[in-house]
């Protein structure tokens, strides 16, 4: 059985190296959470500016709602210390519930606005909070072992253009 | 199309089904801390982390239970009976304190920020590159730095060469740990870990309430001593005992005066410390930042510290009680195939997830591999390629001779591409890496890159080779043409 899937793996994922988009943080505001609005250069033909910009502010806005110091976080840590601590073996923080409200909001993103233009917007929290990603999906050929041929080296191989979000098309 | 899925290039066997490259042959898949490239010890499956060297914790811990048990067990029916029960029931509740503390500070993550993946590290490389305009020569580059303004203070902020990233402000690496930790207070031996960001207000209540709790028991015993001695006389204090008291004279007596030995040494230490890390929480600073006099006003009368509330009280509550975030290292979860984020899209879509990959190609590297597999299979007509040569059960990645210098990973090397995983757990080391990251069978070099006649290839060195040979025993020009076609538009998109 042929097994041809692999030159263009590895250079789909040499594209995809060349066609990753690193948001950085922005730490003009000291240690709290917050990425570059700066709209960067390489997304100029894929995505419009204002989109991307109302992504990162709403994603900046989310941390520092999960930062807050404010009445709310100052009774969970008080009750949290005279308990000694063991409160958050039962409990989740806050800050984990509004991790868990940006990761939804990524992804509802992504279905929207990004997959749509060719794009994948990563969870800063995967990557230690440093930089958000944009991935372009490119040429993005994977060839798929078609098992169910024999003696043929037929594979399938599916292409996500740019442009579109669409589904694979057959191979060949 | 059915059954889509990536085939890793098997390496061995021609007849053998091609195995998802989801699947391990031998072993489970791992966890993250397993892999882990930091100094640290994992117990209980990653739920705790602690500094390598753990043998000053453990004094730590027998020190507070012998002096407590010590407390309980001699002093406390005496005093419980003399003067209250409270004390004993006190007590307990600081002991109770100290020890949940304790436990909390040494075992949770400080607040440790991962290592750059490659890719990251590459783009950040590339930046530093424009920014510097320097030709990379075979001196080592002066330490990066990046300037930022924070409140109206210039911070620098460096690039550490171990983890590959900007230290975000406040952030420090920790030699011993070997790890960038945010928030980088200092490495505490006593408590067996760093303490930063994420422990840093159980280190302080621990060391609060341990003051408390040593001078209580000092408090306690001293009134012991008193109290009997009122009864018997000072120097008989310290030999008699009631008969009722079921331990020998000598022993409750010694006993005694070793507590109030020990609490007499360790409450000038710990009361001092607390002080001290109190003025610290005060004026938000880190233990780290005073040390270096960072904001101090003997560097310049401009000088001060950008982190500060501006009120004693806010830093304080900020410090103690603010938000705690979520460990960045993700220790229980498991090593991810590098697969598609995205959950809606049809089978077809192949974005290039984002997770974590220890891709450790770069990518003018790839452009010359690609010219070459697609020259390669132009050139040779017709492949005959062997069954795997190699020995290996498990097909890592590497790269053949052909490729080029960021060869990182291979066969036999079981080291990722970034850094040395420090692996506290037995695993083997051959089996650990590449195994879970499947994704680098998709660095498989292909059949453009196997054409080289296996005459060529020595056969010696699976290395290199063995993972490329195809199984290409019906590997037909077609089919060659065909990738090397796919190469060609491959290669038009990088």
């Amino acid at each position: 059985m042929a097994t041809e899937v692999h030159s263009l793996q590895e250079l789909r994922r040499s594209a995809s190296l060349a066609t990753k988009v690193f948001v950085q943080r922005d730490y003009s505001d000291g240690t709290t959470c917050q990425f570059q609005t700066k709209f960067p250069p390489e997304l100029e033909s894929r995505i419009e500016r204002h989109l991307f910009e109302e992504t990162v502010k709403t994603l900046n806005g989310f941390y520092a709602e999960a930062e807050k110091i404010g009445g709310s976080s100052y009774l969970e840590g008080c009750l949290a210390c005279t308990t000694a601590y063991f409160i958050f073996l039962c409990m989740e923080t806050h800050y984990e519930k509004v991790l868990k409200k940006i990761s939804k909001y990524i992804q509802e993103q992504n279905e929207k606005i990004y997959a749509p233009r060719g794009l994948l917007l990563t969870d800063p929290l995967e990557r230690g909070m440093r930089v958000m990603i944009l991935s372009k999906a490119q040429i993005e050929i994977s060839i798929y072992e078609d098992r169910c041929s024999s003696g043929s080296s037929s594979s399938g191989s599916s292409s996500s253009s740019s442009g579109g979000g669409g589904g694979g098309v057959g191979g060949r | 199309m059915k059954d889509c899925e990536y085939s890793q290039i098997s390496t061995h066997s021609s007849s053998s089904p091609m195995e998802s490259p989801h699947k391990k042959k031998k072993s489970a898949p791992k966890r993250k801390w397993e892999v882990f490239p930091g100094r640290n010890k994992f117990f209980c499956n990653g739920r705790i982390m602690m500094a390598r060297q753990t043998g000053v914790f453990y004094l730590t811990l027998v020190l507070i239970l012998v002096t407590s048990g010590l407390f309980f067990a001699f002093d406390c029916p005496y005093l419980s009976e003399k003067i209250t029960p409270a004390i004993p029931a006190i007590g307990g509740i600081l002991f109770f304190f100290v020890m949940g503390t304790l436990l909390r500070t040494s075992f949770s993550d400080p607040g440790v920020l991962p290592r750059a993946t490659p890719d990251e590290a590459a783009d950040l490389e590339r930046q530093i590159d424009i920014a510097n305009g320097s030709s990379s020569g075979g001196y080592r580059p002066p330490p990066r730095t990046k300037e930022v303004i924070i409140n109206g203070q210039t911070v620098k902020l460096k690039y550490c060469f171990t983890c590959k990233i900007f230290r975000p402000p406040r952030a420090s690496h920790c030699s011993l740990c070997d790890n960038c930790v945010e928030r980088f207070d200092h490495h505490c031996p006593w408590v067996g870990n760093c303490v930063g960001k994420r422990n840093y207000r159980f280190f302080y209540m621990f060391i609060l309430s341990l003051s408390f709790l040593t001078v209580f028991i000092f408090a306690f015993v001293i009134t012991h001593v008193i109290l009997r001695s009122q009864q018997t006389g000072f120097l008989n204090a310290l030999k008699d005992s009631p008969a009722r008291y079921p331990f020998t004279e000598t022993n409750s007596r010694s006993f005694t005066v070793l507590e109030a030995v020990v609490c007499f040494f360790s409450v000038w230490s710990i009361v001092g410390l607390s002080g001290f890390h109190t003025y610290l929480i005060s004026s938000n600073q880190t233990t780290n930042e005073d040390i270096k006099g960072s904001w101090s006003n003997k560097r310049g009368k401009e000088n001060y510290n950008p982190y500060s509330y501006g009120n004693i009280f806010t830093n304080c509550c900020a410090a103690l009680c603010g938000p705690l975030s979520p460990s960045l290292i993700d220790r229980r979860g498991f090593i991810q195939p590098d697969t598609p984020q995205l959950a809606g899209p049809s089978n077809g879509i192949t974005m290039y997830g984002a997770t974590q990959s220890q891709s450790n190609m770069c990518d003018q590297d790839q452009c010359i591999q690609s010219t070459k597999f697609v020259l390669q299979a132009a050139a040779t007509p017709l492949l005959q390629s062997e069954p795997s040569i190699t020995s290996e059960e498990l097909p890592l990645p590497g790269k053949t001779t052909i490729s080029g210098p960021c060869a990182t990973l291979t066969l036999g090397q079981p080291t990722p591409p970034s850094s040395m995983p420090n692996l506290t757990s037995d695993t083997g080391l051959t089996d650990m890496i590449p195994l879970e990251e499947e994704h680098e069978g998709h660095q498989f070099l292909t059949p453009e890159e196997a054409p080289s006649p296996p005459g060529m290839l020595p056969s010696g060195s699976p290395i290199t080779h063995s993972h490329t040979m195809h199984v290409l025993s019906l590997a037909s020009q077609d089919s060659l043409h065909e990738d090397s076609v796919r190469g060609l538009v491959k290669l038009s998109s990088v």
